[in-house]
């Protein structure tokens, strides 16, 4: 028989934080999904809202191409604020 | 790729463990470091649901609704715990059945200690104390693991795991305070989980060939050997407070070094053990298999109730 099909499971720990990425599991549809999440990942109260994910909808950039991808952003240091040269008398900006 | 790349491609992968970078699943890696932590996560993943065997055996005989709530969470984590470490395996690319397959037919170990028989309630209280401790010890150190999937999962059991090693405690405690048999029971367990307890950590340094690479790719961040002195040293004062004598004649604090010395593990028993001839591997392995057989209509029926569920929302849809 073949494997059920794999869901990604994303975890809000409280209202104000945002759902995150916590592990994964196996469930034939999103409600057994759901149920397998709660048991498996929040057995000590760890969230409030619980998102599942069919694994296969995920589409995830390529580590190969992280150069291309996230070099570009290195360089361009005038887009933090640190970059920007003011006088010691300015306070607060 | 040609071998000279491939060499470039290693080296580099080494460079990064060496600076404390984590390897995540789609990241290049070498052959060999994929087939290692498929093997070392899948085994990892089937000492914990084969763990739940032993401990599976008191609940019904638990002596207060207290201590079986305790062993009943306490198993629900073992479950839980194999399920993060399954998930973590197959980001290598290896398949959950496929994995289940290993553990059925024997090609994949579990840990040894698994083969012991659970035979007194004090053996619910040193499985606790003793087993999880030792794998406690293990764990703790791999939380550091190159295996991003893998130290996650690590980090998560251990979160958890504190109270499994608490709760096996407090119910030697107990025992160790009652009668002249309940403190025999005490002492009975731990003479008879002692001895595994220390094979938990495996071969010796020496006799161990594979420790050199795994301490390189951060999979061992500390030897069998250390481990295990570590264990002892630890757990020493802990049996002194329970009253309870480990059976080790050879046992003996050594100012010099700082730790305890201790005696020689029956390697020829370890071996025995490992390979299929300890009092439960029958027993454990049968029960795995018997409960994913006779689980095989509630898995298939569970797929199709999702198809027809779909297919029924697809037709109301249209």
């Amino acid at each position: 028989m073949n494997n059920w099909p794999l869901w990604e499971v994303f975890i809000r720990s409280k209202n104000g934080l945002e759902h995150r990425h916590c592990g994964s599991l196996h469930a034939t549809d999103a409600t057994m999904a759901l149920e397998n999440a709660r048991d498996v990942y929040t057995r000590r109260g760890e969230g409030v809202s619980i998102w599942v994910v069919p694994s296969s909808q995920i589409t995830a950039s390529n580590p190969e191409h992280n150069g291309e991808t996230f070099e570009p952003a290195l360089d361009k240091v005038y887009r933090h604020p640190t970059f920007y040269e003011l006088p010691d008398e300015l306070k607060h900006m | 790729m040609s071998e000279k790349e491939i060499k470039n491609l290693e080296e580099l992968f080494q460079r990064r463990i060496d600076n404390d970078e984590k390897i995540e699943p789609k990241d290049w890696m070498p052959e060999k470091y994929r087939q290692t932590h498929i093997r070392q996560i899948s085994q990892h993943a089937h000492s914990e649901i084969v763990g739940m065997l032993p401990e599976a055996n008191w609940i019904t005989r638990a002596p207060s609704l207290r201590r079986k709530v305790a062993l009943l969470a306490k198993i629900q984590d073992e479950g839980g715990h194999g399920l993060y470490l399954y998930s973590a395996a197959e980001t290598l690319g290896i398949s959950r059945d496929e994995m289940y397959e290993q553990l059925h037919t024997g090609k994949a170990k579990y840990s040894s200690i698994f083969n012991y028989p659970s035979l007194t309630w004090a053996d619910i209280g040193a499985i606790g104390w003793l087993v999880d401790g030792a794998a406690i010890m293990n764990q703790v150190a791999l939380m550091g693991t190159s295996y991003g999937p893998y130290s996650r999962a690590m980090i998560r059991i251990c979160k958890e795991e504190s109270f499994h090693q608490r709760q096996g405690y407090e119910i030697l405690l107990t025992m160790s305070k009652g009668t002249q048999e309940q403190k025999d029971m005490v002492q009975d367990a731990l003479n008879r989980w002692w001895w595994p307890s220390l094979m938990m950590f495996g071969p010796r340094d020496a006799e161990s060939p594979n420790t050199e690479q795994s301490v390189k790719w951060k999979l061992k961040r500390k030897t069998n050997d250390e481990l295990r002195q570590q264990f002892v040293d630890q757990t020493v004062p802990q049996a002194e407070i329970l009253g309870a004598k480990i059976p080790d004649a050879n046992l003996k604090w050594n100012e010099d070094r700082k730790h305890y010395d201790f005696g020689e593990i029956d390697w020829e028993e370890f071996w025995q053990v490992v390979n299929g001839h300890g009092k439960c591997n029958k027993q454990r392995l049968e029960a795995r298999r018997s409960a994913w057989e006779k689980g095989t209509w509630v898995r298939d029926a569970a797929m199709v109730h999702a198809e027809k569920q779909a297919q029924r929302n697809l037709e109301k849809a249209v």
